[in-house]
């Protein structure tokens, strides 16, 4: 069913609002028919694309076609797209017949066609006896279902979906979830559907973009996502994970947890810093001395219905989470082993933080908008350079007091024996920070970084 | 605990019939021939009779203002109508500060004195050479009833889930479309209170008709009856007229509250 062509294009999209970027250059295509679903957290752009493609927003830059056309011109109203909304906006002041016929009414579709058609999307709804009803007396799921449609019924080209299930309790959730899918299977029409949840993004789509702070992460099938993230954030935020930094000896092998694994991954180079993402189901448990790779203390053992989720601590000092059907003892020594295919190897995003700075003066340089103190030999004052500081360099404080300059943790990952937080700090820059401190996302936090840690070298191009 | 009980509904009590009392007692003179007020001479539907055959002094002069009452009401609500809606609608799209100060800037004229008001609609009206009459008094109306019409429409526009306007351009109605169909009869029930409140705060001012309407002979209802009781008491005949208006708008009132009732136990 799904065609080759592409319905909607979408080329270097960007978009501000009062001066804050939040989308970036975002390029993608929706296939004739196909179900594709935004993917990210709150607040990462994805609603600003659907926006976009349904004419409610003007792009500030880039193109966006459908059927090869250009849309930029066309208001909402002209657009042959119809959108399910969040929290419905069904028009109060009409029935659920009325509601639905909006949109053939006003097309001057004649009186019988629109009395099928009404009908006939009610009975896909499975909401035919709600014709008369007044739409305030319909629960969430039933008004969604009218949201659903009052869309559909009009037959457009793509059907795009705000969180439509996001208000919806959890049982509900997971029928709509099944009903959107025979819906899309039925109707042919191309969905492109916004959410946050990523459970839900696994069991619906054919294609997932997943998003974080308005640029594109991942483009992929749900299974190839889930199985080989291209980086930390779609590891994390797609189920499960341990990641790991690690080192790519050669082809085909790969050392962490101060182990060396084979694995499949190849053409990073040789010994090459990189991240390692393993799926807790995919450390297995073993007897055979053989097989075994490392071995680890289990820590804890929660039941949690299909599998038992296990700390473990391992042999080198790391902390990684297991799943398996079969529980192991708190305290009892396991021997592990992963498959080489399980092992997803990760090019690292950076290795240090660099900023592009400028020296002010002797021993003072600046940059994040802050004067630190640093050595300066070898560089003139006003010379223009890259200020380097290590991940484990930079200090987090929980007061302002001698700090150099403030921010807010927004996100944490754990790492396995170390967390990596990711600071915005107020000029709205992000400082990476390893630190074994707990921390949660949000805090405000003072950022403290030593002179001597601070590595000048002549600025290059590129860096940011 | 009675005797509490008691007391408490003997004090509502209390409160009602100072409330109420001038009203009744109008009521109760306008069945009477009386010329001065507070004399019982017996029943009597004389009053209403001349108030409605003209058989009254200078009944050409009170048809004539209630005529103009009922005309300024009318142009002046409906104009502050439209005014008031189109700006709530401004107003509710304004972020942070901006919103505080256009909703404060809006409270002002409502709560300034209404003579203040009058006296310097004249001054402006003056300053601008404007000639004073008809227009003036409509204008000066549509000024103090729009704020009224903008407080009645904003709650409805809080309530209004704020997809449903884009909703309605993106099921195929160009934006003045979405307008008519979907934002004025979601927003009507704001719009027809602001209307009514309007309606009746243009029929019942004075002060500011009294500076406004100028030296051409212009009469409200107010203006007229204030006129006539400094020409020698009150002509009777306006007893039983304002018997009749205050009937007029206890049934607009209940009319009011008899349909929000039934808009909440809608919902």
């Amino acid at each position: 069913m799904i065609g080759n062509d592409k319905i909607i294009n979408i080329e270097h999209l960007s978009k501000s609002f009062d001066g804050k970027k939040v989308l970036d250059d975002i390029n993608l295509y929706v296939k004739r028919g196909e179900f594709l679903t935004l993917l990210g957290p709150s607040g990462c752009g994805k609603t600003t694309i659907l926006r976009m493609i349904a004419g409610f927003l003007q792009p500030d830059e880039g193109v966006i076609t459908l059927d090869g056309k250009d849309i930029a011109g066309l208001p909402p109203h002209m657009r042959p797209l119809n959108t399910v909304f969040q929290r419905y906006a069904l028009f109060p002041h009409l029935d659920v017949y009325d509601n639905i016929a909006f949109g053939l009414k006003l097309k001057k579709t004649p009186e019988e066609e629109i009395d099928e058609r009404v009908r006939r999307v009610l009975k896909l709804v499975a909401m035919s006896d709600y014709e008369d009803r007044d739409v305030s007396t319909l629960s969430g799921g039933q008004q969604q279902r009218i949201a659903i449609a009052r869309a559909i019924v009009n037959q457009p080209k793509v059907l795009l979906l705000d969180e439509p299930l996001a208000a919806l309790d959890l049982k509900m959730r997971k029928d709509m979830q099944i009903e959107l899918k025979e819906m899309h299977k039925k109707l042919g029409i191309t969905f492109i559907y916004v959410t946050h949840d990523q459970e839900e993004a696994l069991t619906l789509s054919d294609t997932i973009v997943v998003i974080n702070e308005g640029k594109i992460q991942q483009i992929g099938a749900p299974i190839d996502i889930y199985n080989e993230p291209v980086n930390c954030f779609v590891a994390d935020f797609i189920g499960e994970s341990n990641i790991l930094k690690g080192r790519m000896m050669r082809d085909r092998r790969v050392a962490f947890l101060k182990h060396e694994f084979d694995c499949v991954d190849e053409g990073f180079g040789e010994d090459v810093p990189v991240d390692v993402v393993v799926r807790p189901e995919d450390i297995y448990f073993t007897t055979d001395p053989a097989k075994c790779q490392f071995t680890a203390k289990v820590n804890s053992c929660t039941f949690k219905g299909v599998h038992y989720e296990m700390w473990v601590d391992t042999d080198t000092g790391y902390e990684l989470m297991i799943q398996d059907y079969d529980p192991y003892p708190v305290g009892s020594e396991v021997m592990l082993y992963i498959d080489p295919d399980d092992i997803q190897v990760m090019k690292k995003e950076r290795t240090d933080n660099s900023f592009p700075a400028k020296v002010t003066g002797e021993g003072k340089v600046e940059f994040l908008e802050t004067e630190f103190e640093c050595n300066t030999e070898g560089f003139e004052e006003g010379d223009d350079v890259t200020a380097s500081i290590r991940f484990e360099k930079v200090d987090l404080l929980d007061h302002e007091e001698d700090a150099d300059l403030t921010g807010n943790i927004v996100s944490i990952l754990y790492m396995g024996n170390h967390y990596h937080l990711t600071v915005k700090t107020e000029a709205g820059e992000n400082i990476w920070v390893d630190s074994n401190d707990i921390w949660d996302k949000g805090d405000f936090v003072g950022i403290k970084i030593l002179p001597e840690d601070i590595k000048l070298s002549k600025a290059t191009q590129g860096n940011e | 605990m009675n005797a509490k009980k008691v007391l408490a509904k003997t004090y509502i009590g209390l409160v009602l019939v100072i409330l109420y009392a001038p009203i009744v007692f109008i009521a109760i003179f306008s069945f009477t021939e009386a010329k001065s007020l507070g004399n019982w001479t017996g029943f009597s539907i004389d009053l209403y009779r001349n108030l409605f055959t003209g058989s009254m002094q200078n009944s050409a002069g009170l048809l004539s203002a209630l005529e103009n009452t009922l005309l300024i009401a009318l142009i002046a609500s409906v104009v502050a109508t439209f005014l008031g809606t189109v700006a709530a609608i401004g107003i509710f799209n304004l972020k942070g500060a901006k919103k505080n100060t256009m909703n404060f800037l809006n409270n002002i004229p409502m709560i300034n004195p209404d003579i203040i008001t009058g006296v310097s609609l004249f001054l402006l009206f003056v300053f601008l050479h404007i000639s004073q009459g008809y227009v003036t008094v409509i204008l000066a109306h549509i000024t103090f009833c729009t704020p009224y019409v903008v407080l009645n429409v904003l709650p409805k526009l809080s309530q209004m889930n704020p997809n449903i306007y884009e909703a309605a351009l993106d099921l195929g109605a160009t934006p003045s479309q979405a307008l008519r169909k979907v934002l004025i009869p979601v927003l009507r029930p704001g719009m027809v209170s602001g209307f009514i409140l309007s309606f009746t705060m243009s029929l019942d001012d004075f002060a500011v008709t009294f500076f406004t309407r100028g030296t051409i002979g212009l009469e409200t209802l107010s203006t007229y009856i204030y006129a006539d009781a400094r020409k020698g008491g009150l002509t009777p005949e306006l007893k039983p007229l304002m018997t009749i208006i205050f009937l007029f708008i206890l049934m607009v009132l209940l009319f009011i509250n008899i349909r929000q009732s039934k808009n909440t136990e809608k919902k």
